[in-house]
């Protein structure tokens, strides 16, 4: 594996063994009352989404009457069923929506934000400081204080509610430009670039052939970082569109939500699409894992 | 134009050309999607509606400062705002202080299986904010929650809990991301600063304390204002609570004041709250960033 496993095992081989004079009765102690913080921590953390897994597979009857965080009869695809038969399956689309919304806006944003950042790391130009800087200043502005004049603005030209009134916001991400430039800085060598121009090799070719290999783990971790900041944002949608078959899965659920107490029945459906929509975001966290720790290790610390 | 001797454009023309390429599209979405609205914002805010008689149309004209008049006279959005910053001032320091010492722990030789408590801890930060506002609205309910011991005796959605029944939503979703920039810190430290400590007796605490946490402090000052950033934006949990509880209003906080107050619609007035509430984030953070870097630099 990468850089994160090989340091891992250099530390513990390096580790010494536990001091003299008492150290290791103190470690005994120590050591319980951190397992001991662990467990309750890991008990906070994971009850409710375990909780949310157990409700997803209950009749509607036995969510109610029967113990919340064990099984009872298995309906999970009863559920599943009756999620997806709801109002022509408009569940569906939300999850569609939801992923083209995250999946395709933070693969261009990604690759947007890289090139900017990598172009500020590596070529000298008047202005670059100042660019830098109006661009930091961007990862300060909070987005939710855009999301009114973004509305005014694409009323003005009849564009909200659209898909591009929540797609093209979401393309800009100055925490990724700052983010790659700390990173091409430190892990692109000029000397490269400087090899790379000398074999003949356009600027722009040399940034897609050579400089996103070795800028990998900024640019999953941007890209990680921008799709889970789409797939959560919550504020621009719900100004923005009106249309239920454009909204993200967040959005459509909490529509719902606010449905529950004139149709009870609409509970079960929030609960079963609640699991389902955080599903996608646990497994592409999971299987990146050891792209973006190591790219959080470098970026936001220098 | 300036060529070499192979006859190619020269290394500044092509940079430049290079140059184009890397930035405008980036530079051309910043302008349109950050720079233009937050102009847009500004010149909005500096409207005002004004009616020939009490039956003419309604013209919007130049009213310079009216609008700001209006939002600082405005009881209900600074209440929310104070509300936020109460919010902040506890919730922040907790979220974060457990995020330190699940990172400290986690970097310690004390626990095994740490691999598995960073992503265990870390999952939350998977649920989105509504989806996890949804779910803790469950878990708080008298009667549906696994925990109606508790949640029959004391109840966390009345006027009086229900911010920090909001404040638990936001420190559940948001520990495990910010322990996991904290640990990547820890990282980074070289191990040979700790083995003169360990060579003079010290043990993992003291290690910690004054060799980890001073070391820290950078990750802690970046997660410290992402985190204010965060606070004053509050709006998906208490606008999902609403459907758990009446005791969260349409002014419960900054943003869902701007919301309620642009759907009366009153545009100028919630552009100009939208300009206070982005320049109070902004002052808010950078005074955050410079006093922790005067206060390292010491």
């Amino acid at each position: 594996m990468t850089a994160t496993t090989a340091s891992r095992a250099s530390r513990t081989a390096r580790r010494p063994a536990p001091a003299r004079n008492g150290g290791i009765r103190e470690s005994a102690v120590s050591r319980t009352i951190a397992m001991a913080v662990m467990v309750v921590a890991t008990l906070y953390f994971l009850t409710p989404i375990w909780w949310l897994l157990v409700a997803s597979t209950k009749t509607r009857a036995d969510f109610t009457t029967t113990a919340p965080l064990w099984f009872a009869d298995f309906a999970l695809f009863d559920n599943l069923a009756a999620l997806f038969d709801y109002r022509n399956a408009v569940f569906l689309r939300w999850l569609a929506n939801s992923a083209l919304y995250a999946g395709v806006g933070a693969l261009f944003a990604t690759l947007i934000a890289a090139m900017a950042g990598y172009a500020i790391a590596k070529y000298s130009f008047r202005g670059r400081e100042t660019l830098f800087n109006v661009i930091l200043g961007g990862v300060l502005v909070p987005a939710t204080a855009l999301a009114l004049p973004l509305f005014l603005l694409f009323s003005q030209i009849g564009a909200t509610n659209t898909i591009w009134a929540v797609f093209l916001p979401s393309l800009v991400s100055p925490f990724g430009v700052y983010l790659s430039r700390i990173y091409a800085a430190a892990s692109v060598p000029d000397e490269i670039i400087e090899a790379a121009r000398i074999d003949g090799a356009g600027e722009v070719r040399t940034f897609f052939t050579v400089a996103t290999r070795m800028m990998a783990p900024a640019l999953v971790t941007i890209f990680l970082f921008q799709f889970v900041a789409i797939w959560n944002n919550f504020f621009l949608p719900l100004i923005m569109l009106r249309d239920e078959s454009l909204f993200p899965v967040t959005l459509g659920l909490y529509v719902w939500n606010t449905q529950v107490s004139q149709i009870p029945d609409i509970r079960a459906l929030v609960i079963i699409g609640s699991l389902l929509s955080i599903i996608p975001l646990i497994i592409t966290f999971l299987g990146l894992q050891r792209f973006w720790q190591s790219g959080l290790a470098s970026g936001g610390l220098k | 134009m300036a060529r070499d001797t192979a006859g190619r454009p020269s290394r500044a023309v092509r940079h430049r050309a290079a140059l184009a390429v890397f930035l405008v599209p980036f530079g051309a979405l910043f302008t349109l999607f950050y720079v233009i609205p937050i102009g847009y914002a500004v010149y909005q805010s500096l409207l005002t509606v004004e009616r020939e008689g009490t039956f003419g149309p309604a013209v919007q004209v130049f009213g310079g400062l009216t609008q700001y008049i209006a939002v600082f006279q405005n009881e209900l959005f600074w209440n929310s705002i104070g509300r936020v910053l109460l919010f902040g001032v506890v919730q922040v320091p907790i979220m974060l202080g457990l995020a330190l010492i699940l990172a400290l722990l986690l970097d310690s030789p004390l626990v095994r299986g740490s691999r598995f408590f960073r992503l265990a801890f870390f999952a939350p930060y998977a649920v989105p904010s509504v989806i996890a506002a949804i779910m803790w609205g469950f878990l708080y309910s008298p009667n549906l929650s696994p925990f109606t011991g508790v949640t029959q005796a004391v109840d966390f959605l009345s006027a009086d809990a229900v911010l920090w029944s909001i404040a638990n939503v936001v420190t559940w979703v948001y520990v495990g991301y910010n322990m996991l920039i904290i640990y990547s810190a820890l990282l980074a430290i070289p191990q040979e600063l700790y083995e003169a400590a360990r060579l003079d007796g010290a043990g993992q605490l003291r290690i910690a304390l004054s060799i980890k946490i001073p070391l820290v402090v950078p990750a802690l000052v970046l997660t410290g204002i992402f985190s204010i950033i965060g606070t004053l934006q509050l709006l998906a949990e208490p606008q999902v609570f609403q459907s758990f509880t009446s005791a969260v209003t349409s002014t419960f906080t900054p943003n869902l004041t701007i919301y309620s107050t642009a759907s009366v619609p009153n545009i100028s007035l919630a552009a100009a709250m939208s300009v206070v509430l982005a320049l109070a984030t902004f002052v808010l953070s950078f005074t955050v960033l410079k006093l922790t870097q005067r206060r390292t630099a010491r």
